[in-house]
């Protein structure tokens, strides 16, 4: 069966893939809109956690021998402390200054971390395994599903909805948008604001190494995977707008399946074409899709 | 402080006049011409950087895109063509002006932090267009520029005679830089910068104002690129990468944001620290990242910034002791 020219097969891997970087984008971009929201920074390490948490993976598989889902559920507890720590010592002391100092703050950390991982263990990809239970395929009928790429899909969706679950619908969540809306008046209501705002910043760490560990069976392992990927999440978040949690998943699966479609039918634009919407959105709805004119 | 309305104008020119001297006495120092005018050239870069982030309050993360379209246009014109220095030259910052007017025009539409992303990912987007464009010759890029000679009579091929050319460009830049700054023009850009709704509502057009900052410094910015092309006599994808636009950030904000002279004193240091730490690798990574944040954490005026607030702190202690001193014979 074809499509346009395309066997149909190929088009269905292409955007399978496609959904997997979608949801990348939505993890880390949730995790940027989190904690821009509270903080009124963006955070521009957070392709370096995002490669933090793949190689927290790597590193207990090589040197403790412990597997996939022990990085899974520790990666993002060790990075989110990490995370915590950071905001302590670094991050809190900006926000009073200029918005502008936090990027700069953040980007420099970036390449620290970075900078660490380079002289630790070269810039060459280390490879890392699939996870027993989920190695091979199930053939669909029409398609044949790589079991880990749909897990991936699953898992991330998984976490987004449960992240928008607790933000939009439970008590913590409240007190978090309440504290993104006004948090001197927070403040006066008794809540700990400052030490909402530090576990904010390690749970938007948290995710993006969470979504480190995911993406480690699908990508080589190296300390250049942050910065690859982080340009491409602020493409996504000015197109999405960081007024919505629901708005900046959405985009992220979005322009996910948008770029593996360009990967089938004009491959040499797959790099730039989320660049390209990113250009025309700015120029019909310059707030965003879901975002809201400050 | 009427006495004191000229007094920026004699700083700035003493400040020109001793850049120029220990230009030109530079190559004979032990300095070598080369490195000197890599320096140079960044420290053009970062003027142009400064133009936009110190002076109108608009952070851009994208300026390596100016920066290396001027390099290939300069690279292609004199190599492809074989234009003559000087046209080369004006076609590379005609180029990298014309960048400017498109990426400006879309990046002024979101504000503070978006803007900042906005040109990171444009300029990543050019990076991509120049990786697979046929003329900028892929990962290879353009090699073996001719550099040329100027209008016939000087031969730029001899380092030198390049180096002084360089220096002249440089000077001119600054104090182009430093025209703009204290123009009319330059009053509404720090205005909008203090607060661009109130200079909105003085019915300014702030985006015009903006655009034309961002066309301005895109425009310098390909000054800087054409002319580090034809020193190299290369043009490649290093020069893209949005780590060039970092370094240019780091050396305006380590030599003071907002004053003329910071970007210069930042980028020698920065490119003299690059030179000598080539050797330890990753490393410089790790210092460059640790410099941006003790920068933002403790030092945020820069080198420049410091010290004219030292100098404007003894100003006022001299004129308390003088004012004191007038006391009794005014008794």
């Amino acid at each position: 069966m074809e499509i346009f020219g395309i066997p149909l097969q190929a088009m269905l891997g292409q955007l399978l893939l496609g959904l997997v970087n979608g949801s990348f984008y939505a993890m880390l971009s949730l995790g940027l809109a989190v904690i821009f929201g509270l903080l009124n920074i963006i955070n521009f390490s957070h392709g370096a956690m995002y490669m933090m948490g793949a190689y927290l993976a790597w590193m207990m598989m090589e040197y403790l021998g412990l597997g996939y889902w022990w990085s899974l559920a520790a990666a993002p507890i060790v990075v989110g402390a990490f995370g915590v720590l950071i905001e302590r010592v670094l991050i809190r002391h900006v926000y009073k200054l200029d918005h502008l100092y936090g990027l700069l703050l953040t980007f420099g950390l970036a390449l620290v971390i970075e900078g660490v991982y380079r002289d630790c263990f070269g810039v060459s990809g280390q490879p890392y395994g699939v996870p027993e239970a989920l190695r091979g395929a199930t053939n669909l009928g029409f398609m044949i599903l790589p079991n880990y790429r749909a897990w991936v899909v699953v898992a991330s969706l998984l976490v987004c909805f449960l992240t928008w679950f607790v933000i939009e619908r439970t008590r913590i969540g409240s007190y978090l948008r309440a504290g993104t809306e006004n948090p001197r008046l927070m403040q006066a209501f008794g809540v700990n604001v400052p030490r909402m705002v530090m576990l904010t910043y390690g749970f938007g760490v948290a995710l993006a190494a969470m979504a480190g560990v995911l993406a480690a069976p699908i990508i080589q392992v190296s300390p250049l995977m942050g910065s690859n990927v982080i340009i491409v999440v602020f493409a996504v978040v000015v197109i999405g707008g960081m007024g919505s949690i629901l708005g900046s998943i959405l985009t992220g699966l979005a322009l996910g399946l948008i770029e593996g479609l360009t990967r089938v039918f004009y491959p040499e634009a797959s790099a730039t074409v989320v660049f390209v919407i990113m250009a025309l959105v700015l120029l019909l709805r310059p707030a965003g899709l879901f975002g809201r004119e400050s | 402080m009427a006495s004191t309305g000229n007094r920026p104008a004699r700083d700035f020119g003493l400040g020109l006049l001793a850049l120029a001297v220990f230009g030109a006495i530079a190559p004979w120092i032990g300095l070598y011409p080369v490195f000197v005018m890599k320096a140079l050239c960044f420290a053009m870069f970062a003027c142009a950087f400064n133009l936009l982030l110190g002076f109108t309050g608009l952070l851009s993360f994208g300026h390596a895109a100016f920066f290396a379209a001027a390099g290939y246009a300069a690279g292609y014109a004199l190599k492809v063509w074989g234009w003559s220095t000087l046209a080369g030259l004006g076609f590379a910052v005609v180029c990298a002006g014309m960048l400017g007017l498109v990426v400006g025009a879309l990046a002024i539409r979101r504000q503070g932090i978006y803007f900042a992303m906005v040109t990171l990912a444009l300029a990543q987007m050019v990076f991509f267009v120049f990786l697979q464009s046929r003329f900028t010759g892929g990962e290879d890029g353009l090699q073996g520029i001719p550099r040329g000679d100027l209008l016939g009579l000087i031969d730029l091929s001899n380092d030198l005679n390049l180096y002084f050319v360089i220096l002249g460009v440089f000077l001119a830049t600054l104090a182009g830089c430093y025209r703009i700054v204290h123009s009319p023009y330059g009053q509404v850009l720090k205005a909008i910068r203090e607060n661009e709704p109130r200079a909105l509502s003085l019915g300014y057009r702030v985006d015009r104002y903006k655009l034309l900052a961002f066309v301005l410094s895109a425009t310098l910015c390909g000054v800087a690129g054409a002319c580090e092309a034809i020193v190299f006599q290369l043009a490649s994808l290093t020069n893209v990468e949005f780590v060039i636009s970092g370094d240019v950030l780091l050396m305006t904000l380590v030599g003071g944001v907002g004053t003329l002279l910071g970007p210069v004193v930042g980028s020698f240091v920065l490119v003299a620290m690059e030179s000598y730490l080539a050797q330890f690798g990753s490393w410089v990574t790790i210092i460059q990242g640790s410099i941006f944040l003790i920068c933002v954490m403790a030092f945020r005026a820069g080198i420049v910034g410091e010290v004219i607030k030292f100098l404007q702190r003894r100003d006022d202690r001299s004129k308390a002791r003088m004012a004191e001193g007038a006391l009794p014979s005014s008794t």
